[in-house]
Protein backbone atom coordinates (compact mmCIF):
# COMPACT_ATOMS: atom_id res chain seq x y z
CA UNK A 1 0.00 0.00 0.00
CA UNK A 2 1.02 3.39 -0.70
CA UNK A 3 -0.49 6.38 1.43
CA UNK A 4 -1.34 9.39 -1.00
CA UNK A 5 -2.55 12.68 0.68
CA UNK A 6 -5.55 14.34 -1.81
CA UNK A 7 -6.15 17.86 -0.44
CA UNK A 8 -9.37 19.29 -1.34
CA UNK A 9 -9.36 23.20 -2.74
CA UNK A 10 -10.96 23.94 0.61
CA UNK A 11 -7.99 22.50 2.32
CA UNK A 12 -9.43 19.60 3.69
CA UNK A 13 -6.88 16.38 3.11
CA UNK A 14 -7.88 12.84 2.57
CA UNK A 15 -4.71 10.49 3.49
CA UNK A 16 -5.26 6.91 2.03
CA UNK A 17 -4.07 3.52 1.90
CA UNK A 18 -3.76 2.95 -2.39
CA UNK A 19 -3.39 -0.36 -3.70
CA UNK A 20 -0.15 0.09 -6.19
CA UNK A 21 -1.22 -1.00 -9.95
CA UNK A 22 -4.05 1.54 -9.36
CA UNK A 23 -3.90 4.81 -10.56
CA UNK A 24 -3.75 8.17 -8.57
CA UNK A 25 -7.47 8.97 -9.83
CA UNK A 26 -8.59 5.62 -9.00
CA UNK A 27 -7.64 5.50 -5.82
CA UNK A 28 -9.48 9.20 -5.60
CA UNK A 29 -13.00 7.71 -7.15
CA UNK A 30 -12.59 4.53 -4.92
CA UNK A 31 -12.68 6.72 -1.65
CA UNK A 32 -15.60 8.87 -2.70
CA UNK A 33 -13.10 11.78 -2.32
CA UNK A 34 -14.71 15.13 -3.81
CA UNK A 35 -13.55 16.69 -6.42
CA UNK A 36 -11.94 14.27 -8.85
CA UNK A 37 -14.82 13.70 -11.64
CA UNK A 38 -13.13 11.29 -13.78
CA UNK A 39 -15.99 11.17 -16.07
CA UNK A 40 -14.25 8.52 -18.49
CA UNK A 41 -12.51 6.10 -15.80
CA UNK A 42 -9.31 6.65 -17.04
CA UNK A 43 -9.06 6.89 -20.94
CA UNK A 44 -7.15 10.17 -21.23
CA UNK A 45 -10.54 11.57 -22.49
CA UNK A 46 -11.95 14.17 -20.51
CA UNK A 47 -9.83 15.91 -17.99
CA UNK A 48 -11.94 15.72 -15.17
CA UNK A 49 -9.47 14.15 -12.94
CA UNK A 50 -6.71 17.24 -12.95
CA UNK A 51 -4.48 17.38 -9.31
CA UNK A 52 -1.69 19.85 -8.64
CA UNK A 53 1.05 17.37 -8.01
CA UNK A 54 3.38 18.40 -4.77
CA UNK A 55 6.68 19.84 -6.30
CA UNK A 56 8.61 17.61 -3.94
CA UNK A 57 7.07 14.33 -6.21
CA UNK A 58 7.25 16.02 -9.67
CA UNK A 59 10.29 13.54 -10.59
CA UNK A 60 8.98 10.31 -8.88
CA UNK A 61 5.75 10.90 -10.77
CA UNK A 62 6.66 10.44 -14.55
CA UNK A 63 6.77 12.82 -17.56
CA UNK A 64 3.35 13.50 -19.45
CA UNK A 65 2.41 11.66 -22.26
CA UNK A 66 1.88 14.06 -25.91
CA UNK A 67 -1.95 12.94 -24.88
CA UNK A 68 -2.23 14.04 -21.78
CA UNK A 69 -0.42 17.62 -22.56
CA UNK A 70 -2.98 18.58 -24.71
CA UNK A 71 -6.09 17.69 -23.09
CA UNK A 72 -3.98 19.33 -20.08
CA UNK A 73 -3.36 22.62 -22.47
CA UNK A 74 -7.44 22.90 -22.29
CA UNK A 75 -8.44 22.53 -18.38
CA UNK A 76 -8.68 25.22 -16.09
CA UNK A 77 -6.47 26.76 -14.38
CA UNK A 78 -3.45 24.90 -14.92
CA UNK A 79 0.11 24.73 -13.32
CA UNK A 80 3.14 23.85 -14.14
CA UNK A 81 2.55 20.53 -11.51
CA UNK A 82 -0.54 20.07 -13.52
CA UNK A 83 -1.15 16.20 -13.98
CA UNK A 84 -4.34 14.37 -15.03
CA UNK A 85 -4.44 11.68 -12.35
CA UNK A 86 -5.67 9.00 -14.29
CA UNK A 87 -2.15 8.85 -15.79
CA UNK A 88 -0.42 8.25 -12.60
CA UNK A 89 0.36 4.82 -11.82
CA UNK A 90 0.51 4.52 -7.78
CA UNK A 91 3.57 2.14 -6.63
CA UNK A 92 5.93 1.89 -3.54
CA UNK A 93 7.66 4.81 -5.21
CA UNK A 94 4.67 7.10 -4.58
CA UNK A 95 4.17 6.38 -1.00
CA UNK A 96 4.11 9.58 1.09
CA UNK A 97 2.72 11.39 -2.71
CA UNK A 98 0.74 14.41 -1.81
CA UNK A 99 -1.58 15.81 -4.63
CA UNK A 100 -3.70 19.08 -4.23
CA UNK A 101 -7.34 19.48 -6.19
CA UNK A 102 -8.18 22.10 -8.58
CA UNK A 103 -11.00 24.51 -7.35
CA UNK A 104 -13.24 22.73 -10.15
CA UNK A 105 -12.93 19.98 -12.50
CA UNK A 106 -15.16 21.66 -15.52
CA UNK B 1 -42.72 12.70 15.80
CA UNK B 2 -40.53 14.64 13.72
CA UNK B 3 -40.46 15.78 9.98
CA UNK B 4 -38.23 14.38 7.61
CA UNK B 5 -36.15 16.67 6.12
CA UNK B 6 -34.12 15.68 3.12
CA UNK B 7 -30.65 15.35 4.61
CA UNK B 8 -31.96 12.24 6.77
CA UNK B 9 -34.74 11.21 3.97
CA UNK B 10 -34.73 7.48 3.27
CA UNK B 11 -33.77 7.16 -0.29
CA UNK B 12 -34.26 4.35 -2.59
CA UNK B 13 -32.43 3.89 -5.73
CA UNK B 14 -34.05 1.27 -8.36
CA UNK B 15 -30.91 0.67 -10.38
CA UNK B 16 -27.39 -0.26 -9.79
CA UNK B 17 -25.36 1.13 -12.77
CA UNK B 18 -22.96 4.07 -13.31
CA UNK B 19 -26.05 5.88 -12.65
CA UNK B 20 -26.97 4.65 -9.71
CA UNK B 21 -23.88 4.09 -7.79
CA UNK B 22 -22.84 7.47 -8.32
CA UNK B 23 -26.03 8.93 -6.72
CA UNK B 24 -25.58 6.58 -4.27
CA UNK B 25 -21.71 8.22 -3.83
CA UNK B 26 -22.74 11.81 -4.33
CA UNK B 27 -25.75 11.61 -1.76
CA UNK B 28 -22.75 10.58 0.72
CA UNK B 29 -20.41 12.85 -0.57
CA UNK B 30 -22.69 16.15 -0.47
CA UNK B 31 -23.64 14.45 3.74
CA UNK B 32 -26.78 13.12 3.09
CA UNK B 33 -27.17 11.17 6.71
CA UNK B 34 -30.52 9.25 6.34
CA UNK B 35 -30.95 5.61 4.88
CA UNK B 36 -29.34 4.76 1.38
CA UNK B 37 -31.21 1.27 -0.42
CA UNK B 38 -29.44 0.73 -3.56
CA UNK B 39 -31.50 -2.03 -5.92
CA UNK B 40 -29.95 -3.73 -8.66
CA UNK B 41 -30.69 -6.78 -11.05
CA UNK B 42 -27.41 -7.65 -11.31
CA UNK B 43 -25.42 -9.95 -8.49
CA UNK B 44 -22.46 -7.42 -8.84
CA UNK B 45 -21.56 -3.70 -7.46
CA UNK B 46 -22.03 -0.71 -9.24
CA UNK B 47 -19.33 -1.18 -12.37
CA UNK B 48 -17.98 0.88 -15.27
CA UNK B 49 -19.75 -0.24 -18.70
CA UNK B 50 -17.13 1.30 -21.03
CA UNK B 51 -14.46 -1.29 -20.55
CA UNK B 52 -16.50 -4.17 -21.40
CA UNK B 53 -16.32 -3.75 -25.09
CA UNK B 54 -12.66 -2.88 -24.98
CA UNK B 55 -10.12 -3.66 -22.42
CA UNK B 56 -12.21 -5.98 -20.75
CA UNK B 57 -12.69 -7.98 -23.73
CA UNK B 58 -8.60 -8.22 -24.43
CA UNK B 59 -8.32 -9.08 -20.82
CA UNK B 60 -6.72 -5.65 -19.89
CA UNK B 61 -9.41 -5.66 -16.99
CA UNK B 62 -10.35 -7.17 -13.72
CA UNK B 63 -13.50 -6.97 -12.22
CA UNK B 64 -11.58 -4.72 -9.16
CA UNK B 65 -11.12 -1.98 -11.34
CA UNK B 66 -14.11 -2.28 -12.92
CA UNK B 67 -15.95 -1.61 -10.29
CA UNK B 68 -16.88 1.84 -9.16
CA UNK B 69 -16.62 1.21 -5.25
CA UNK B 70 -14.89 -1.34 -3.22
CA UNK B 71 -17.18 -3.54 -1.38
CA UNK B 72 -16.13 -2.31 1.79
CA UNK B 73 -17.42 0.99 0.91
CA UNK B 74 -20.99 0.22 1.05
CA UNK B 75 -21.22 -0.99 4.19
CA UNK B 76 -18.89 1.85 5.50
CA UNK B 77 -21.16 4.09 4.33
CA UNK B 78 -24.48 2.79 5.24
CA UNK B 79 -25.84 2.12 1.86
CA UNK B 80 -27.91 -1.09 1.92
CA UNK B 81 -27.34 -3.28 -1.06
CA UNK B 82 -29.87 -5.18 -2.55
CA UNK B 83 -28.36 -6.95 -5.70
CA UNK B 84 -30.45 -9.17 -7.57
CA UNK B 85 -33.34 -7.27 -6.57
CA UNK B 86 -35.84 -6.67 -9.13
CA UNK B 87 -38.30 -3.94 -8.66
CA UNK B 88 -41.71 -5.13 -9.55
CA UNK B 89 -43.81 -1.79 -8.86
CA UNK B 90 -43.85 1.23 -7.60
CA UNK B 91 -46.97 2.55 -5.21
CA UNK B 92 -46.42 6.66 -5.30
CA UNK B 93 -49.59 6.92 -2.77
CA UNK B 94 -48.03 4.37 -0.23
CA UNK B 95 -44.32 5.33 -1.46
CA UNK B 96 -43.15 2.13 -1.54
CA UNK B 97 -41.04 0.15 -4.30
CA UNK B 98 -41.97 -4.02 -4.48
CA UNK B 99 -39.69 -6.31 -5.49
CA UNK B 100 -40.26 -8.95 -7.18
CA UNK B 101 -39.52 -10.82 -3.77
CA UNK B 102 -41.73 -9.62 -2.52
CA UNK B 103 -40.14 -7.69 -0.32
CA UNK B 104 -41.62 -4.15 0.02
CA UNK B 105 -39.10 -1.15 0.65
CA UNK B 106 -40.58 2.37 1.38
CA UNK B 107 -39.05 5.78 0.42
CA UNK B 108 -39.12 9.39 1.40
CA UNK B 109 -37.41 9.60 -2.22
CA UNK B 110 -37.27 7.28 -5.14
CA UNK B 111 -34.20 7.53 -8.10
CA UNK B 112 -35.00 5.52 -10.78
CA UNK B 113 -31.93 4.55 -12.78
CA UNK B 114 -33.11 1.40 -14.57
CA UNK B 115 -30.53 2.12 -17.49
CA UNK B 116 -31.56 0.40 -20.86
CA UNK B 117 -31.24 -2.78 -22.16
CA UNK B 118 -29.85 -3.91 -25.60
CA UNK B 119 -32.23 -4.13 -28.32
CA UNK B 120 -33.27 -7.52 -29.63
CA UNK B 121 -33.60 -8.38 -33.34
CA UNK B 122 -36.97 -10.24 -33.68
CA UNK B 123 -35.78 -12.80 -36.67
CA UNK B 124 -35.74 -17.38 -36.21
CA UNK B 125 -32.87 -17.99 -34.13
CA UNK B 126 -31.98 -15.44 -32.05
CA UNK B 127 -32.38 -17.74 -28.95
CA UNK B 128 -29.13 -19.85 -29.84
CA UNK B 129 -26.76 -20.29 -28.07
CA UNK B 130 -23.90 -18.09 -29.57
CA UNK B 131 -26.37 -15.25 -30.21
CA UNK B 132 -25.17 -12.99 -27.41
CA UNK B 133 -25.72 -9.22 -26.62
CA UNK B 134 -23.27 -6.94 -25.12
CA UNK B 135 -24.44 -4.48 -21.97
CA UNK B 136 -23.70 -6.20 -19.28
CA UNK B 137 -20.37 -8.05 -17.09
CA UNK B 138 -21.99 -11.47 -17.81
CA UNK B 139 -22.60 -10.50 -21.05
CA UNK B 140 -19.21 -9.62 -21.50
CA UNK B 141 -18.21 -12.85 -20.01
CA UNK B 142 -20.13 -14.86 -22.40
CA UNK B 143 -18.47 -12.89 -25.68
CA UNK B 144 -14.79 -12.88 -24.21
CA UNK B 145 -15.15 -16.55 -23.87
CA UNK B 146 -16.35 -17.59 -27.53
CA UNK B 147 -13.74 -15.62 -28.70
CA UNK B 148 -10.08 -16.08 -29.43
CA UNK B 149 -7.74 -17.30 -32.38
CA UNK B 150 -9.50 -18.06 -35.44
CA UNK B 151 -12.58 -17.76 -33.73
CA UNK B 152 -15.74 -15.98 -36.40
CA UNK B 153 -17.16 -13.25 -34.75
CA UNK B 154 -20.43 -11.97 -36.74
CA UNK B 155 -21.97 -8.17 -35.56
CA UNK B 156 -25.17 -7.49 -36.49
CA UNK B 157 -24.77 -3.56 -36.53
CA UNK B 158 -22.06 -0.78 -37.04
CA UNK B 159 -22.44 1.28 -33.89
CA UNK B 160 -19.86 2.18 -31.33
CA UNK B 161 -20.45 -1.33 -29.66
CA UNK B 162 -20.12 -3.43 -32.34
CA UNK B 163 -17.35 -1.37 -33.99
CA UNK B 164 -15.42 -1.71 -30.31
CA UNK B 165 -16.25 -5.54 -29.97
CA UNK B 166 -14.57 -6.18 -33.85
CA UNK B 167 -11.73 -4.11 -33.09
CA UNK B 168 -11.54 -6.17 -29.76
CA UNK B 169 -11.95 -9.33 -31.34
CA UNK B 170 -9.14 -8.59 -34.16
CA UNK B 171 -6.62 -7.84 -31.21
CA UNK B 172 -7.45 -11.57 -30.13
CA UNK B 173 -6.71 -12.97 -33.07
CA UNK B 174 -10.70 -13.38 -33.90
CA UNK B 175 -11.81 -13.13 -37.32
CA UNK B 176 -15.19 -10.29 -37.86
CA UNK B 177 -17.49 -9.65 -40.10
CA UNK B 178 -19.82 -6.32 -39.39
CA UNK B 179 -23.53 -6.69 -40.85
CA UNK B 180 -25.08 -3.52 -41.24
CA UNK B 181 -28.13 -2.13 -42.62
CA UNK B 182 -27.36 1.03 -43.33
CA UNK B 183 -24.93 2.00 -46.30
CA UNK B 184 -22.24 2.68 -43.79
CA UNK B 185 -21.46 2.20 -40.25
CA UNK B 186 -22.18 4.87 -37.65
CA UNK B 187 -25.13 5.87 -39.56
CA UNK B 188 -26.86 7.19 -37.32
CA UNK B 189 -24.23 9.01 -34.66
CA UNK B 190 -21.77 9.79 -37.02
CA UNK B 191 -21.27 12.09 -39.75
CA UNK B 192 -20.40 10.39 -43.10
CA UNK B 193 -16.72 11.32 -42.70
CA UNK B 194 -16.11 9.55 -39.85
CA UNK B 195 -17.99 6.48 -40.74
CA UNK B 196 -15.71 6.35 -43.86
CA UNK B 197 -12.56 6.51 -42.00
CA UNK B 198 -13.26 4.22 -39.61
CA UNK B 199 -14.63 1.62 -42.31
CA UNK B 200 -11.18 2.09 -43.91
CA UNK B 201 -9.51 1.53 -40.47
CA UNK B 202 -11.27 -1.52 -39.86
CA UNK B 203 -10.93 -2.80 -43.38
CA UNK B 204 -7.41 -2.61 -42.63
CA UNK B 205 -7.22 -4.19 -39.47
CA UNK B 206 -8.79 -7.11 -41.16
CA UNK B 207 -12.57 -6.59 -40.35
CA UNK B 208 -14.86 -7.14 -43.35
CA UNK B 209 -18.04 -5.46 -43.82
CA UNK B 210 -21.61 -6.24 -45.30
CA UNK B 211 -23.15 -3.04 -45.75
CA UNK B 212 -27.00 -2.97 -46.62
CA UNK B 213 -27.54 -6.05 -45.54
CA UNK B 214 -30.44 -7.44 -44.03
CA UNK B 215 -30.44 -10.23 -41.60
CA UNK B 216 -33.12 -12.65 -42.29
CA UNK B 217 -32.43 -15.66 -39.82
CA UNK B 218 -29.56 -16.80 -37.17
CA UNK B 219 -29.04 -20.51 -38.45
CA UNK B 220 -27.71 -23.70 -36.25
CA UNK B 221 -26.98 -26.68 -35.82
CA UNK B 222 -27.00 -28.77 -32.21
CA UNK B 223 -28.89 -25.36 -30.73
CA UNK B 224 -25.73 -23.16 -31.26
CA UNK B 225 -25.39 -20.57 -34.43
CA UNK B 226 -23.13 -21.32 -37.05
CA UNK B 227 -24.02 -18.71 -39.42
CA UNK B 228 -25.93 -15.37 -40.82
CA UNK B 229 -28.32 -15.62 -43.05
CA UNK B 230 -28.64 -12.57 -44.97
CA UNK B 231 -32.08 -11.01 -46.85
CA UNK B 232 -30.22 -11.63 -49.97
CA UNK B 233 -29.99 -15.54 -49.00
CA UNK B 234 -25.96 -15.53 -48.34
CA UNK B 235 -24.77 -16.81 -45.41
CA UNK B 236 -21.85 -15.68 -43.43
CA UNK B 237 -20.75 -18.38 -41.92
CA UNK B 238 -19.69 -17.49 -37.80
CA UNK B 239 -19.21 -19.20 -34.01
CA UNK B 240 -20.83 -16.27 -31.96
CA UNK B 241 -22.73 -13.67 -32.93
CA UNK B 242 -22.81 -10.48 -31.28
CA UNK B 243 -26.16 -7.81 -31.98
CA UNK B 244 -25.56 -4.37 -31.26
CA UNK B 245 -28.36 -2.77 -32.75
CA UNK B 246 -29.09 -0.04 -29.70
CA UNK B 247 -30.72 0.01 -26.64
CA UNK B 248 -33.94 0.90 -25.38
CA UNK B 249 -35.01 2.48 -22.16
CA UNK B 250 -35.81 0.10 -19.34
CA UNK B 251 -38.92 2.91 -18.53
CA UNK B 252 -41.91 0.59 -18.04
CA UNK B 253 -41.58 0.57 -14.04
CA UNK B 254 -42.02 4.34 -13.91
CA UNK B 255 -45.00 4.07 -17.14
CA UNK B 256 -46.59 1.36 -15.05
CA UNK B 257 -46.69 3.86 -11.92
CA UNK B 258 -48.31 6.54 -14.12
CA UNK B 259 -45.03 8.98 -15.22
CA UNK B 260 -44.28 10.78 -18.16
CA UNK B 261 -42.38 8.86 -20.46
CA UNK B 262 -41.17 9.58 -24.38
CA UNK B 263 -38.38 7.46 -25.10
CA UNK B 264 -37.34 7.31 -21.75
CA UNK B 265 -38.44 8.83 -18.65
CA UNK B 266 -39.31 12.51 -18.67
CA UNK B 267 -37.29 14.87 -16.26
CA UNK B 268 -36.65 17.89 -15.67
CA UNK B 269 -32.68 19.87 -14.81
CA UNK B 270 -33.00 18.43 -11.49
CA UNK B 271 -33.27 14.92 -12.66
CA UNK B 272 -36.73 15.12 -11.25
CA UNK B 273 -40.16 13.47 -12.92
CA UNK B 274 -43.49 15.31 -12.46
CA UNK B 275 -43.62 13.41 -9.40
CA UNK B 276 -41.43 15.63 -6.39
CA UNK B 277 -40.49 12.69 -4.85
CA UNK B 278 -39.50 10.99 -7.70
CA UNK B 279 -36.15 11.48 -9.63
CA UNK B 280 -35.04 9.29 -12.57
CA UNK B 281 -31.31 9.67 -14.00
CA UNK B 282 -28.88 7.82 -16.66
CA UNK B 283 -30.01 6.18 -20.13
CA UNK B 284 -33.22 5.59 -19.08
CA UNK B 285 -34.30 9.77 -18.94
CA UNK B 286 -35.63 11.69 -21.65
CA UNK B 287 -33.51 15.03 -20.65
CA UNK B 288 -33.37 18.59 -21.33
CA UNK B 289 -30.18 19.59 -23.03
CA UNK B 290 -30.42 23.57 -22.22
CA UNK B 291 -27.95 24.23 -24.80
CA UNK B 292 -30.00 22.95 -27.42
CA UNK B 293 -33.16 24.12 -26.15
CA UNK B 294 -35.00 20.25 -26.40
CA UNK B 295 -35.63 17.28 -25.02
CA UNK B 296 -33.08 14.39 -25.51
CA UNK B 297 -32.41 10.59 -23.97
CA UNK B 298 -28.55 10.31 -23.86
CA UNK B 299 -26.44 6.66 -23.37
CA UNK B 300 -23.12 7.77 -21.85
CA UNK B 301 -21.22 8.23 -18.44
CA UNK B 302 -20.90 11.75 -18.22
CA UNK B 303 -24.76 11.96 -18.36
CA UNK B 304 -25.32 9.44 -15.84
CA UNK B 305 -22.72 11.40 -13.65
CA UNK B 306 -24.61 14.38 -14.60
CA UNK B 307 -27.67 13.46 -13.61
CA UNK B 308 -26.73 11.60 -10.47
CA UNK B 309 -25.10 15.29 -9.49
CA UNK B 310 -28.07 16.99 -10.26
CA UNK B 311 -30.38 14.59 -8.47
CA UNK B 312 -28.19 14.64 -5.12
CA UNK B 313 -27.83 18.03 -5.19
CA UNK B 314 -31.73 18.79 -5.74
CA UNK B 315 -32.33 16.39 -2.69
CA UNK B 316 -29.99 17.90 -0.62
CA UNK B 317 -30.78 21.78 -1.49
CA UNK B 318 -27.61 22.52 -2.96
CA UNK B 319 -26.91 24.40 -6.16
CA UNK B 320 -27.32 22.39 -9.44
CA UNK B 321 -24.14 21.47 -11.57
CA UNK B 322 -23.22 23.96 -14.20
CA UNK B 323 -24.71 21.91 -18.10
CA UNK B 324 -22.35 20.31 -19.25
CA UNK B 325 -21.81 19.59 -22.93
CA UNK B 326 -22.85 15.63 -24.17
CA UNK B 327 -19.97 14.32 -25.18
CA UNK B 328 -18.87 10.59 -25.95
CA UNK B 329 -15.55 8.67 -26.68
CA UNK B 330 -14.46 5.22 -28.01
CA UNK B 331 -11.19 3.56 -28.27
CA UNK B 332 -10.62 1.49 -31.54
CA UNK B 333 -7.65 0.37 -32.32
CA UNK B 334 -5.32 3.53 -31.90
CA UNK B 335 -7.64 5.35 -32.04
CA UNK B 336 -9.17 7.82 -29.90
CA UNK B 337 -12.15 9.03 -30.88
CA UNK B 338 -14.01 12.41 -28.76
CA UNK B 339 -17.44 13.72 -29.94
CA UNK B 340 -18.60 16.98 -27.87
CA UNK B 341 -21.81 18.01 -28.48
CA UNK B 342 -24.51 16.72 -31.03
CA UNK B 343 -25.17 18.06 -34.48
CA UNK B 344 -29.02 19.23 -33.91
CA UNK B 345 -29.74 21.26 -37.15
CA UNK B 346 -26.05 21.51 -38.45
CA UNK B 347 -25.78 23.03 -42.07
CA UNK B 348 -22.51 22.60 -42.58
CA UNK B 349 -19.33 20.45 -41.92
CA UNK B 350 -15.55 21.89 -41.68
CA UNK B 351 -12.62 19.26 -41.65
CA UNK B 352 -9.59 20.02 -39.93
CA UNK B 353 -6.24 18.18 -39.88
CA UNK B 354 -5.73 15.35 -42.02
CA UNK B 355 -8.34 12.27 -42.15
CA UNK B 356 -5.59 10.01 -44.34
CA UNK B 357 -3.06 10.50 -41.04
CA UNK B 358 -6.16 9.79 -38.54
CA UNK B 359 -5.58 13.09 -36.81
CA UNK B 360 -8.34 15.32 -37.68
CA UNK B 361 -11.83 16.47 -36.55
CA UNK B 362 -14.82 16.96 -37.93
CA UNK B 363 -16.67 20.51 -36.88
CA UNK B 364 -20.33 20.67 -37.66
CA UNK B 365 -21.65 24.36 -37.70
CA UNK B 366 -25.69 25.63 -37.56
CA UNK B 367 -25.04 29.37 -39.21
CA UNK B 368 -21.99 29.94 -36.97
CA UNK B 369 -22.87 28.13 -34.23
CA UNK B 370 -20.76 25.54 -33.39
CA UNK B 371 -23.04 22.52 -32.31
CA UNK B 372 -20.93 19.48 -32.12
CA UNK B 373 -17.59 18.53 -33.01
CA UNK B 374 -16.05 14.84 -33.66
CA UNK B 375 -12.05 14.58 -33.01
CA UNK B 376 -10.02 11.31 -33.93
CA UNK B 377 -6.76 11.21 -32.15
CA UNK B 378 -7.51 15.44 -31.51
CA UNK B 379 -7.47 16.54 -28.23
CA UNK B 380 -7.21 19.82 -28.77
CA UNK B 381 -9.75 20.11 -30.88
CA UNK B 382 -11.83 17.84 -28.47
CA UNK B 383 -11.24 20.37 -25.34
CA UNK B 384 -11.59 23.52 -26.87
CA UNK B 385 -14.93 22.32 -29.65
CA UNK B 386 -15.99 20.95 -25.91
CA UNK B 387 -15.76 24.87 -25.07
CA UNK B 388 -16.78 26.74 -27.73
CA UNK B 389 -20.30 24.73 -27.93
CA UNK B 390 -20.75 25.64 -24.67
CA UNK B 391 -19.98 29.33 -25.48
CA UNK B 392 -22.74 29.79 -27.96
CA UNK B 393 -20.77 32.24 -29.50
CA UNK B 394 -20.05 32.99 -33.48
CA UNK B 395 -17.30 30.63 -34.59
CA UNK B 396 -14.94 31.37 -37.91
CA UNK B 397 -15.36 28.51 -40.38
CA UNK B 398 -12.07 29.48 -42.22
CA UNK B 399 -10.15 29.76 -38.85
CA UNK B 400 -11.36 26.41 -37.64
CA UNK B 401 -10.36 24.72 -40.95
CA UNK B 402 -7.11 26.15 -40.56
CA UNK B 403 -4.47 24.05 -39.00
CA UNK B 404 -2.24 27.11 -38.68
CA UNK B 405 -4.57 28.86 -36.20
CA UNK B 406 -4.01 27.13 -33.30
CA UNK B 407 -7.31 25.60 -31.66
CA UNK B 408 -6.51 28.28 -28.46
CA UNK B 409 -6.58 30.85 -31.27
CA UNK B 410 -9.88 29.43 -32.34
CA UNK B 411 -11.42 29.07 -28.84
CA UNK B 412 -10.94 32.90 -27.69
Amino acid sequence: MAKITYIEHDGTEHALDIKPGLTVMEGAVKNNVPGIDADCGGACACATCHVYVDEAWLDKTGDKSAMEESMLDFAENVEPNSRLSCQIKVSDALDGLIVRLPESQH
Amino acid sequence: MSAVTNQNACVVIVGAGHAGGSAAAFLRQYGHEGRIVLIGDEPLLPYQRPPLSKAWLKGEADADSLSLKPAEWYAENNVMLRLEGVAGRINRSAKTVTLASGEVIPYDILILATGARARELPIPGSDLAGVLALRTAADAELLKHALGPGKRLAVIGGGYVGLEAAASARALGSHATVIERESRVLARVACETLSLFFQDYHGRHGVAFELNAGVAVFEGVNGHVTGVRLSDGRVIACDVVLVGVGAVPNDELAKDAGLDTANGVVVDLEARTADPSIFAIGDVTHRPLPLYERQFRLESVPNALEQAKQAASAILGRPGPTPEVPWFWSDQYDLKLQIAGLPFEADRQVVRGDVAAAKFAVFHLKGNLLQAVEAVNAPPEFMAGKQLIAKRTPVSAEKLADPSVSMKEVAT
